[in-house]
């Protein structure tokens, strides 16, 4: 398989392309004033937002609708969540003699405990590390994206694709638990429940999914600076000529 | 509003490139972000269906077997995925189990389904309804979908049981390994590229 690297309208020279006033001087359907289609990827001139795609019907968007605000409101009460599944109990054991509860760490302490080193460690990076990292990385992506910021766009970008793909795997825990109540269920001599703490967990995934999904990565590029500067280079060479 | 169709936009900066004309299996990368642009998805959507088909059996197969038995002083207990649910359900935590039916039995099974119709192949593409919608339904399942993580999931929960109990793997575990393996290859097919391939089968008309 070999890359292409594309062509932006704006060919820029090579020794510029590194800084941040190259990056700026990219050419954007924003700044052609073009509806890109999120669905089948077809751009439109002269649309509307809120008209359809005429190829695949979908509603044309220039960012994703309400981005900012609705991330917020996830990301607080992911926040808020974060609380009662750390908490509260994930899970009960009951055996003949005794009734235990643990919660996502102490099931960690136990593996390490318990010599389990390798186990620990891929519970605790994914039930624990990732879900605050997550947290931590979508705030910095929304209060950059708010103010515009020109900080670090290039890793910033990288940051939400990385948010994009390990944020799943904090389910890992919610599975442990549905799958260990399914099995140890002997009838008075082990059973194993599951604690209110994994609803409290299994609703920080979810919520940080579903923050990380209204997030629109194309706002981390839109800066008061990109829309000044793009325009000024169509001004100046004309290279949009083809649209 | 008209249609622009030598260019293309980066989904995730915004970027506007000239479209270039991708020989088989390339990829054109974004010079501003790094993102996947495009790609010429032809030789991959042929390898899709015999594969979408074969992971739709296995996934039968995994939730018709017990994942797992154990054995704990000649007492035997076992269970399904779809008794790790019920099990989960009859306790108070429905939430929980509706999210675990969800994200490794319904939304999997669903992307399988929905693929398997919009691939295969057909005299006529214009006469395949609900082809757009269908596409939307891929989109929005896509990040829903959590075989492999209930994959390791079960490995951890395993090896927390070996400690008090003798385990016996199923059936289903070996399925479930290699439903894993496939449904990473099928799910990282990017369904806004069977619009590429449908615009494509009508220019060769």
């Amino acid at each position: 398989m070999t890359n292409n690297a594309m062509i932006n309208i704006a060919t820029l020279p090579k020794t510029e392309l590194n800084t941040e006033f190259a990056r700026a001087r990219f050419k954007t359907t924003s700044s052609l004033g073009i509806l890109a289609c999120h669905q089948c990827g077809k751009l439109w001139k002269e649309a509307q937002e809120g008209e359809r795609c005429l190829h695949c019907n979908a509603t044309l968007h220039m960012r994703k609708p309400d981005s900012l605000n609705r991330t917020w409101a996830l990301l607080i009460t992911a926040c808020i969540m974060y609380i009662p599944a750390n908490m509260l109990p994930v899970m009960i054991t009951s055996t003949f003699f005794d009734t235990h509860q643990d919660t996502i760490l102490s099931g960690i302490i136990f593996f390490w405990v318990s010599g389990d080193w390798g186990l620990a460690a891929i519970v605790f990076i994914a039930s624990f590390l990732v879900p605050l990292l997550k947290l931590a990385s979508l705030f910095i992506l929304v209060i950059s994206a708010q103010r515009q910021s020109l900080w670090r766009q290039l890793e910033r970008a990288k940051l939400y694709h990385l948010v994009e793909i390990i944020g799943r795997w904090s389910m890992l825990d919610v599975f442990v638990v549905s799958l260990l109540v399914g099995l140890v269920q002997i009838q008075g001599f082990a059973q194993i429940t599951a604690g209110v703490g994994i609803v409290a967990f299994g609703a920080v995934v979810v919520l940080t999914m579903l923050a990380s999904l209204s997030f629109d990565p194309r706002l981390i590029w839109d800066t008061a600076d990109s829309q000044i500067s793009s325009q000024s280079v169509t001004a100046i060479d004309g290279s949009n000529k083809s649209v | 509003m008209h249609e622009i169709s030598d260019l293309i936009a980066c989904e995730h900066c915004d970027a506007v490139f000239h479209k270039l004309s991708l020989s088989n299996g390339e990829i054109a990368r974004c010079t501003r972000c790094g993102a996947e642009i495009d790609r010429n998805a032809q030789e991959r959507r042929n390898h899709l269906l015999p594969l979408t088909i074969a992971s739709l059996i296995i996934f039968v197969i995994a939730n018709t077997f017990p994942i797992v038995q154990i054995e704990l002083q000649g007492l035997v207990s076992k269970t399904t995925l779809m008794g790790a649910v019920l099990s989960l359900s009859t306790e108070g935590v429905s939430l929980v189990a509706l999210l675990v039916l969800a994200t490794t039995i319904l939304f999997p099974f669903m992307q399988m389904l929905i693929l398997f119709y919009l691939l295969i192949p057909s005299t006529n593409p214009d006469d395949r309804p609900g082809f757009s919608l269908l596409i939307r339904v891929m989109q929005m399942l896509r990040p829903w979908g959590m075989v492999e993580v209930f994959m390791l999931g079960v490995l951890v929960a395993l090896i927390k049981l070996s400690n008090m109990a003798t385990i016996i793997p199923g059936i289903a575990l070996w399925a479930f390994c290699m439903l894993t393996v496939m449904l990473t290859v099928v799910v990282s097919f990017n369904p806004r590229y069977l619009w590429q391939l449908e615009i494509s089968e009508q220019e060769e008309k």
